[in-house]
């Protein structure tokens, strides 16, 4: 700490040092300070690789989803197998069930087989016709009656190849795995490959994946996100419409009429906690007042939009009054100054100049709705649902799927096709919720003033 | 008639005694609106919410208590007889309610007209197979006391309905044509419905309220019911988890407890020093670069659904903990594992705990850094020795928020940390928390009246009263903190 | 109205200790400090006044570069301490601001016990050998602080329940305990009562048998009071620095005649 050969001493009996040299303590001190820094400096760096890493591993994992393979077949609706006496009746076709089509799909690769360089040896049409989808003789039978006239024509359709082709193309499934695998068999592997240099099978970008249902354990490549959109889509907007008028009203009670007393304590404190209450919680509410009590039915969008309204109404909540409080004391004296009532200095001036930020947190709210997962599972929206909710407001009561149960849902499942479906489907929620903050951010950025 | 169109109705009602009371007031002025007491507009207004707000709020009692009715006059037709070994009347009751249901929907879709439903008493078996037809399956053989008590069901709920509708309509009527009649220019119409107005922010605000008394009183509840079922005590203080479907479970919350306090334990560890670092260094160190770049990157970490997390435990951060570590560490072999939650947990925290300490040493005023730094203390000194002593009770409070986080949280523990209810201290085993097993408990198809599924509400209430207590203990540390500098 | 000035004040030159030359201070584009020169004795209290915004404080706040922690501060010309350019690439503040030590407007005692908050200073800089050492020195800085006898039972109390000009005490003897060379005080007095403030006073004339004392104060009475030197700054420009007793009495420049008969400020 002390310099000895300075010989020169200061009145206070401490030796004068110079500021030039940097003594031993003071380095040392500086070594410290820098040590701190880089602590600091390697927590952010964390903070941000670990960002990296998540939304890194879901692009890597999901990314795959939004693309599938495909396989191109000439189909020959065989009036035979369709339409068994000719008459063309419609009642007659639709007797014909979805197991009648797969010969159709097996017929086609039998006429595949005749192309010289299609072919493997050991692998019979009937396993070649396994690699198309499940879901392939369903669309086929849908396709025939929405068509009935084109019984006894010749249709290219382009089918979905079964999860396990689907997975070779994307890495998933290998020469080697395929041994092992009763679902898929090297031979089909090479018959794709096959396909592939003939142009019939291509892998493309699957609109399925948006706007199908979900489908069921072993046909992981039809499985889609619609349904569970739809049902989100409408929970959002049963938090909307509930949420924002009670969140707001709320606020502007408890903000500008509410008189200071232990009512008004235990509204705010109430409010303040139920805030960090753990949405689980919330799901265990739903299901014993809603469904339980009311009789409201299970996996319905009206349940889960009721039970993320109680859960987001403590966000929009404290986001309106943080606006309403920014609005200056002096708009209010302004107002009430010319002889207007409490209620209209609120409603005219107060409300309006809050809006913007009233708004920001209530988008920021439904962000926060539609990626709850936890309430939902226990009202029963982890269901398997592939049929489409009807329109509001029958649909409300209908069973649907929501976006990131549907998440939940297909990790659970067995065939490794559904991890990237899983992470697809995160990527569509975080494509909403990155939009739904754009908007919020661009409403703030616009209109929010400083007083 | 349907509730949703009741409701239209009564708003329609509401929407033309608007109109009607805004016009006949301005009549009554002889259109000189300056003699009115109020804007006409408010005359309107007073008239629509004598219309509208009796009529909804009637509504909404009519239909919480309308089921409710229902229920107790349709069970007086089901005998003992009538239900199913192991089973409970609310499972028959369920099965009421799905073949009345079903059969509305047949009858809509024209599947059976309500002749055929009315001559059906004999000859039931045909029954299953027409609600097949239309999409409402029925689990078993439908017994003639339970199809009676679904017709019964149905009467009742389209007789209700129906009364519902009229009853509704005309109160909506009455309250408009009272409120028409009443007005006149001299009336303080806009007094009038203000005060109406403020009434509806009052009813706003109860809603919290009424929210939290709903989860008090349906956890306690349905915990009372569980501990007539299952011993409080062994409950409590019983080691083991193991819940059997034939009965015979051993319910004890231990485990659980442990794997919840141990998760988020490992989950503090990690986000706790990280983040208050990241506070730190952001606050009092990063250049305006960083710190525009850093803020919103750790911020986005916030806003990510846990759903999300929960994928990348189970898919990235479990195998490759196992991989690099359990495994060759020979410590276990599980992707899942307390661990795996812990530090994704961790993650997820990072920004809770550190835009929380952000606030906090924020507020500490920046007097007491100019003493330090004018005394000659380095910027880490001064962080260290003056700046978080200070912020100490707020950090404090910060930690005990994310620690009611960490335990309330559920989707990263249901897919990272596992399923097996264990006492063990390997970070790499699978354990499993109380949230695990609520999600466990209630979404299997396991009976309502079971100690096995009503357990879940018992552990529902344990979580909601540690989280409720860490959560107050943290604001009023905080609130003590913030009156310190204000 | 002056005769409070003590006869000290007319004595001989004594040797410099803060030599400031052409110094010019920027926030962001203001133009905060205007060529300022100014140099400033050993064992002398020098007192800068002017009206509020002339940039008396910015100033002072140059001395310790306290400006460094302000972002957009840009100094420019040249601070020498002894000779050495405390603005000098090699200079690193934590080591000028052991030797100049600051006392600031509002009291602003670390929410530590009275002893930590005196100990604070010596232990960073390693000043004390061992706990004997320490408590010494934390006796002999309260005492400078002329605070001992109010605060000697109560050592391990918060500082922070003191009360305000107990508090501006402490700080004061806080910093004295680092043993500085100049002690820079920004208007220690405006958050204290007259009783207080004429304690504090008192305090300022007696730490100025060891240490230069630089006090920025908007009183000009107790610029008069408790300083040998004042130094008149007027937006961000040093108007006048003479002998107190002459810059009250017969000031040179008009402004400052100005402000000191109440025209300006």
């Amino acid at each position: 700490m002390t310099d000895a050969s300075t010989p020169e001493t200061s009145p206070r009996g401490k030796p004068s040092s110079s500021l030039l040299r940097q003594d031993a303590r003071t380095k040392k001190r500086n070594a410290s300070e820098a040590r701190f820094r880089t602590y600091g400096a390697v927590a952010i760096g964390i903070a941000i690789l670990a960002l990296v890493a998540l939304l890194g591993s879901v692009l890597y994992n999901g990314s795959s989803a939004f693309r599938q393979t495909f396989i191109a077949l000439d189909i020959y609706l065989d009036p035979a197998k369709l339409d068994k006496d000719g008459s063309g009746d419609l009642e007659k076709i639709a007797k014909v069930s979805t197991f009648g089509y797969a010969p159709l799909i097996k017929a086609a690769f039998e006429k595949e087989f005749e192309k010289p360089e299609i072919g493997v040896e050991g692998l019979k049409s009937k396993d070649a016709a396994k690699m198309i989808s499940k879901e392939g003789p369903a669309e086929l039978r849908r396709y025939v009656l929405a068509n009935p006239d084109m019984i006894g024509e010749t249709v290219r359709f382009d089918f979905l190849a079964s999860g396990r082709i689907d997975g070779y193309f994307k890495g998933r499934v290998t020469m080697e795995s395929a041994e092992r695998d009763k679902n898929v068999s090297p031979q089909q592997l090479q018959l794709a490959d096959q396909l592939k240099d003939a142009g019939l099978l291509r892998t493309k970008f699957n609109p399925g994946f948006l706007t199908r249902a979900d489908a069921s354990e072993n046909r992981p490549e039809a499985a889609g996100l619609g349904v569970a959109i739809l049902g989100s889509f409408y929970m959002v907007i049963v938090v909307l419409v509930l949420a924002l008028p009670i969140g707001v009203a709320t606020s502007i009670y408890l903000e500008e009429f509410a008189p200071k007393n232990w009512l008004t304590d235990v509204i705010e404190v109430n409010i303040s906690n139920l805030a960090a209450v753990p949405s689980i919680v919330f799901g265990i509410l739903g299901l014993a007042i809603f469904i339980n009590f009311a009789g409201l039915p299970q996996s319905a969008p009206i349940v889960g939009g009721l039970v993320l309204t109680l859960m987001t109404l403590p966000t929009i909540i404290i986001a309106t009054r943080a606006s309403l409080k920014a609005v200056p004391p002096s708009i209010r004296d302004a107002a009430l100054g010319v002889g207007a009532s409490k209620m209209q200095s609120v409603f005219h001036h107060v409300l309006p100049l809050a809006a913007p930020g009233i708004l920001t947190g209530t988008i920021l709210g439904l962000a926060q709705a539609l990626g709850e997962t936890a309430p939902l599972l226990l009202i029963g929206m982890v269901a398997f649902v592939r049929e489409f909710p009807a329109a509001p407001p029958e649909g409300l009561f209908d069973p649907a799927a929501a976006l990131p149960v549907q998440v939940y849902n297909w990790t659970q499942r067995a065939d490794p096709a559904f991890v990237e479906r899983a992470s697809g489907a995160i990527i569509v929620l975080l494509v909403f919720l990155l939009l739904m903050n754009a908007v919020a951010i661009i409403l703030r950025r616009r209109f929010e003033r400083r007083w | 008639m349907s509730a949703g169109l009741v409701i239209l109705v009564v708003f329609l009602i509401a929407s033309a005694g608007f109109y009607l009371g805004r016009s006949r007031i301005i009549r009554a002025a002889g259109g000189d609106i300056r003699k009115l007491h109020s804007r006409p507009n408010y005359y309107g207004l007073t008239v629509a919410l004598f219309g509208a707000v009796p009529a909804l709020l009637l509504t909404i009692f009519w239909l919480i208590l309308q089921p409710v009715y229902i229920e107790n006059q349709v069970s007086k037709q089901i005998e003992p007889g009538d239900i199913p070994e192991g089973g409970s009347l609310s499972l028959v009751m369920s099965d009421v309610r799905r073949i009345a249901d079903g059969l509305d929907v047949a009858v809509a879709d024209g599947v059976m007209t309500e002749d055929k439903i009315a001559t059906l008493d004999t000859d039931l078996t045909d029954l299953r197979a027409r609600l097949g037809e239309v999409g409402v399956a029925v689990a078993s053989d439908i017994k003639p006391n339970v199809f009676g008590a679904a017709t019964v069901y149905r009467e009742l709920a389209s007789g209700l309905r129906m009364a519902m509708a009229v009853v509704v309509i005309g109160v909506s009527l009455a309250g408009a044509a009272f409120a028409m009649l009443r007005i006149h220019p001299g009336y303080r119409a806009r007094n009038v419905s203000e005060r109406a107005i403020k009434a509806l922010l009052i009813l706003s605000s109860s809603v919290a309220i009424l929210t939290t008394i709903g989860i008090i009183s349906s956890l306690l509840f349905e915990t009372l019911h569980f501990f007539k079922l299952y011993q409080a005590r062994d409950f409590f203080f019983s080691m083991t988890w193991n819940p059997q479907f034939r009965g015979g479970s051993d319910l004890g919350i231990l485990p659980l407890l442990w794997g919840t306090l141990y998760v988020s334990f490992v989950a503090l560890v990690f986000a706790v020093p990280i983040g208050l670092l990241a506070a730190v260094y952001l606050s009092e160190y990063a250049s305006k670069p960083v710190r525009a770049f850093a803020k919103p990157a750790i911020e986005i970490l916030a806003g990510i659904p846990t759903i999300v997390y929960g994928l990348f435990a189970l898919i990235t951060v479990g195998p490759l903990l196992r991989d690099y570590f359990a495994q060759p560490l020979g410590l276990g072999n599980s992707s899942s594992s307390v661990l795996t939650a812990g530090v994704v947990m961790g993650i997820m925290l990072i920004p809770f705990v550190s835009s929380l300490s952000d606030d906090v040493i924020n507020a500490v005023p920046q007097t007491m850094r100019d003493g330090s730094y004018g005394l000659g203390a380095t910027k880490s000194e001064t962080i260290k020795q003056v700046i978080l002593p200070a912020a100490l009770p707020g950090i404090v409070g910060a930690v005990l928020l994310a620690a009611s986080r960490a335990i309330g949280e559920t989707m990263i523990v249901v897919m990272g940390a596992g399923a097996a209810a264990k006492l063990s201290l390997n970070p790499f085993e699978a354990m499993t928390t109380i949230t695990v097993k609520i999600v466990s408990q209630l979404t299997g198809d396991t009976e309502f009246a079971s100690p096995e599924t009503l357990v879940a509400f018992a552990l529902g209430l344990s979580l909601f009263v540690v989280t409720l207590g860490l959560n107050v203990l943290a604001l009023y540390i905080v609130r003590k903190y913030r009156e310190q500098y204000e | 109205m002056y005769d409070t000035l003590t006869p000290e004040n007319a004595v001989e030159q004594k040797e410099i200790k803060i030599d400031a030359e052409n110094v010019q201070v920027f926030y962001g584009d203001t133009h905060a400090i205007k060529d300022v020169s100014v140099k400033i004795e050993d064992k002398t209290v020098t007192a800068f006044i002017g009206p509020s915004g002339c940039g008396k404080s910015t100033f002072l706040r140059c001395l310790n570069r306290m400006n460094d922690t302000i972002d957009i501060c840009r100094v420019e010309g040249k601070i020498l301490l002894d000779g050495e350019d405390i603005y000098d690439k090699q200079v690193d503040p934590v080591q000028l601001r052991a030797k100049v030590g600051m006392v600031f407007q509002k009291p602003n005692p670390f929410p530590k016990s009275i002893y930590d908050n005196i100990a604070y200073g010596p232990r960073i800089h390693g000043l004390a050998r061992n706990k004997a050492d320490l408590d010494e020195i934390v006796e002999k800085s309260l005492r400078r602080g002329a605070i001992w006898d109010e605060v000697k039972d109560r050592l391990d109390q918060p500082g922070t329940g003191l009360s305000g000009g107990q508090q501006q005490r402490l700080c004061i003897a806080r910093a004295v305990a680092t043993e500085p060379e100049v002690l820079l005080m920004d208007e220690p007095c405006s958050a204290l009562d007259p009783i207080a403030t004429a304690q504090v006073e008192e305090l300022i004339d007696e730490l100025r048998q060891d240490y230069s004392v630089v006090i920025v104060t908007h009183s000009m009475q107790q610029a008069a009071r408790v300083s040998q030197k004042t130094a008149f700054f007027h937006l961000g420009n040093l108007v006048e620095f003479g002998e107190t007793s002459q810059i009250f009495t017969n000031p040179v420049d008009p402004r400052t005649e100005s402000y000191i008969t109440g025209r300006i400020g």
